[in-house]
């Protein structure tokens, strides 16, 4: 119970500091906190990459192998994608089969990797109907502290810009080659704090949001994906101001996840 | 990106502006709403929008199963969207896949923003949507049936929640998209609006849209979602109007 009524203070603290423009942590409302990025973080995966924004880490891993592409899509690679958020990053995250919290952040994670063409799926097909790469894309919360998207999308794509396909290991050709990545969406999610909405929120002002709202935008000016979650609502004028601060992030957070630093 | 491989793009777009089965680009497909569809439910609704065939049925405010969901101050609203076997072209393997789980979250949350919950502490409103006949935009026609169903079940709420998927087809933004437009058109919005905030409490997208296009897309949906937020009253004053049932509402 007492941690039920230090959440319910930690809300209205949260409420009451954003009604005068303020946050928690000291950030402004338009402020990521510090991302970091470290490619090649697993040397058993394809590519990886451990993605930290604050507190909050991610680690991606990227594995290739072959397979048999869709029936529907015969001259197509296949893309997988998969996020554990795995208990020992939250005393919220139970073991067992994904929750749809898990599932929320694979999807909206995959449809922006999907929409914007960030991987050429045509050049993961060997041969038509026949053979083709299936990519695996599995991102771990290692470090539940807030924005879960941003940063396991971030996680990936970083991931997948490190990444060498093993095609000698599976005899396709002589030689492994890097796995081409043309397009680097980016996904920003704000939450609504009474009137205020904020960008990448932490854990307590997901608790106290009244919405959350995600924008993928890729670097040709177009958005390529969204998602409203959690109880709340936004109006047409929000969601037009949102996007405007996603393609400003955007082009900032792009260069972070292709270079890797910070 | 390069050919996949997938079946040739057929003509969305006439050199007149119309769609593929005629409509104009602000037009929404053949919408029927029946309050009250089946007898066990506390409040139901049967939706057919397109060649989409949905119901709805709500249960509820009863005892949480599981009872560690239950909530001191609230009722908790469980959303369970799912698609029959034989809904699609090619069957579909029973039970909840991802998108499913997905949907049932986004649906869950928005009708979560607009129930008085607290009226009903420590119990479960159970929302359940089927999909028999599926031909895109069904977690809107889930929506409007379920809200339907909601108030028919005398669930108290700030207001309908009206939905609708505004997409980008031939180059141009489209209200309602039928199964053709999603399959190859070039953008999806579904949203579920509160007709009396203006606000949005689901809000989907995928596909490409420059901000024009965004904005333009929003205005059609909201002009969208207000023409069948009259549909679904029309629905529920027919089922309770004084005097002989009238059934469906056209």
């Amino acid at each position: 119970m007492s941690e039920e009524i230090d959440a319910e203070i930690r809300t209205t603290h949260v409420l009451d500091l954003a009604a005068e423009g303020k946050r928690l942590d000291g950030r402004g409302p338009d402020e990521y906190r510090k991302i970091t990025v470290e490619p090649g973080f697993v040397a058993t995966a394809d590519g990886s990459a451990l993605v930290r924004i604050g507190d909050t880490a991610v680690v991606a891993g990227i594995k290739l192998e072959p397979g048999k592409p869709f029936p529907d899509t015969p001259n197509a690679g296949v893309l997988t994608t998969n996020a554990e958020l795995i208990p020992l990053s939250s005393p919220t995250f139970e073991p067992g089969p994904p929750q749809p919290g898990a599932i929320e952040v694979s999807r909206v994670v995959d449809r922006a990797i999907r929409a914007a063409e960030t991987i050429d799926l045509t050049r993961l097909c060997v041969a038509p109907g026949e053979k083709s790469w299936i990519c695996y894309v599995d991102m771990h919360v290692i470090d539940h502290a807030g924005n879960l998207i941003d940063a396991s999308l971030l996680a990936a794509l970083a991931a997948l810009a490190h990444t060498t396909v093993p095609a000698k290991r599976f005899e396709i050709a002589e030689l492994d080659y890097p796995l081409d990545v043309q397009h680097f969406p980016i996904e920003c999610t704000f939450v609504r704090l009474g009137d205020a909405i904020v960008v990448d929120p932490t854990v307590d002002e997901e608790r106290a949001a009244q919405g959350r709202l995600t924008v993928a935008t890729d670097e040709a000016g177009r958005i390529v994906a969204m998602q409203k979650g959690l109880v709340g609502a936004f109006s047409p004028d929000d969601v037009k101001e949102t996007v405007r601060r996603a393609f400003q992030h955007g082009a900032e957070l792009r260069e972070i996840a292709k270079g890797g630093g910070q | 990106m390069g050919n996949i491989g997938a079946k040739e793009i057929p003509v969305l777009l006439s050199p007149e502006g119309l769609r593929i089965d005629g409509r104009r680009l602000d037009e929404l497909r053949p919408l029927k709403i029946q309050a009250g569809a089946l007898h066990q439910a506390d409040g139901s609704a049967f939706v057919e929008w397109g060649a989409n065939k949905v119901l709805a049925a709500v249960y509820g405010p009863r005892e949480v199963h599981p009872r560690h969901l239950q909530q001191n101050h609230k009722a908790v609203i469980q959303c369970r969207y799912n698609m029959a076997a034989f809904s699609v072209d090619e069957r579909k393997r029973p039970g909840l896949d991802r998108r499913s789980q997905e949907i049932s979250k986004v649906i869950g949350e928005a009708f979560e923003s607009v129930v008085f919950a607290e009226e009903f502490p420590r119990t479960s409103i159970d929302v359940y949507i089927e999909v028999l006949q599926a031909n895109a935009g069904t977690r809107c026609a889930g929506l409007v049936a379920a809200s339907v169903a909601l108030a028919d079940a005398g669930i108290p709420m700030v207001d309908l929640l009206p939905a609708v998927a505004v997409g980008k087809v031939g180059g141009a933004i489209a209200l309602d998209l039928k199964k053709e437009e999603d399959n190859f058109g070039e953008a999806d919005l579904p949203m579920a609006l509160v007709p009396q905030s203006g606000r949005l409490v689901l809000l989907q997208m995928e596909g490409h849209l420059t901000e024009p296009e965004l904005a333009q897309a929003l205005d059609l949906g909201v002009k969208g979602c207000r023409e069948i937020y009259e549909r679904m009253k029309q629905a529920l004053r027919d089922r309770y109007a004084v005097g002989p049932m009238t059934g469906a509402s056209a």
